[in-house]
């Protein structure tokens, strides 16, 4: 071909895996709790309440499956806001992600928090989940949590 | 299993999906170029004078640019293979099929491609091979240009001409 012919070429690249997990007993159980509209978390031999629920306490290594309720109010622990929402985010306009300790439990767990505003996320505020029509059993059931009182 | 464990969630689905925009740059941008002229350009290291199709723009080995073009015929040799056995969503061909290393004749690296018109299990190392193109007018700048490669009437390469090449 001619030389000095078009300039560089460029294309988009679009890498897809779409994974399958297993659930197992613990997580199993946590996410037919979201499908019921419900937060479950499990909690350690010593006594702590993990949400997300793991199979084994991280820091003794014992078994942990006694599932116990907990929120579905929680407090924020930690935010960052997103301005610029990305196409697979949770909420097309800016929002928080959030850690958020639901009520009973002794761990933070992270989703999206709309206050539509970034001057109205506080660390230390109480929100609360807004749940999708339908529930599939999975952490997208929350649409996202919003604070207490705004429904 | 008690009542509660069958309304277990068994499994989720966690898709990823990467969205890169990719600019191929001069060396390649050269390579798909020809691609769609229906020729196979490479680039020679001034240093060790190898061979590299496609090229990358610089020899990995001497840490030097490779700005000399060399074209190199569709003919070449199958270094290794394997036979894939497992179908992909991703593939519009049917398993079992051979995805070979080709080494092209004038070339000093070996790239993948797939091979057709012969039985998966009469697959070979060393193997003589060629490039069947798709018709001219589907000519693009890609490597889709090349459908596939396939046996010819060759003798087998000695293992000694692509040994250092596997
Ligand atoms: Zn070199």
């Amino acid at each position: 071909m001619a030389s000095g012919d078009g300039g560089l070429l460029s294309a988009s690249h679009i890498v897809e895996y779409p994974y399958r997990r297993s659930t197992g007993p613990v997580m199993g159980r946590f996410f037919a709790a979201l499908r019921d509209r419900r937060f479950e978390g499990v909690k350690t031999a010593r006594g702590r309440v993990l949400v997300p629920p793991t199979e084994y306490d991280p820091q003794t290594g014992e078994a942990a499956d006694e599932m116990v309720p907990v929120g579905p109010g929680g407090v924020v622990t930690t935010w960052a806001w997103v301005s610029h929402p990305r196409a697979k985010h949770p909420l097309n306009h800016p929002f928080a992600w959030a850690l958020i300790q639901l009520d009973g439990a002794d761990t933070a767990m992270l989703h999206a928090v709309d206050t539509g505003v970034e001057s109205a996320m506080q660390t230390g505020m109480r929100v609360t989940p807004r749940w999708r029509a339908q529930t599939v059993g999975s952490i997208n059931d929350v649409a996202c949590f919003e604070p207490e009182g705004t429904s | 299993m008690s009542e509660a464990e069958s309304e277990l969630v068994q499994s989720i689905t966690t898709p990823l999906r990467l969205e890169y925009q990719y600019t191929a740059g001069v060396a390649s941008t050269r390579f798909l170029r020809g691609m769609a002229d229906g020729k196979i350009l490479g680039q020679r290291c001034p240093q060790c004078e190898k061979v590299y199709v496609p090229p990358r723009g610089s020899c990995a080995r001497c840490g030097v640019a490779t700005d000399l073009e060399v074209q190199v015929p569709g003919t070449g040799t199958i270094t290794t293979f394997c036979v894939v056995r497992i179908p992909s969503d991703s593939l519009d061909i049917d398993p079992p099929f051979v995805a070979a290393h080709i080494l092209l004749d004038g070339a000093d690296i070996p790239f993948f491609a797939l091979i057709q018109e012969c039985h998966f299990d009469e697959v070979r190392m060393g193997m003589r091979v060629e490039a069947v193109w798709v018709d001219a007018e589907d000519l693009g700048p890609t490597f889709e240009s090349i459908r596939y490669f396939r046996p010819i009437d060759e003798p087998d390469a000695p293992f000694e001409s692509y040994k250092e090449h596997l």
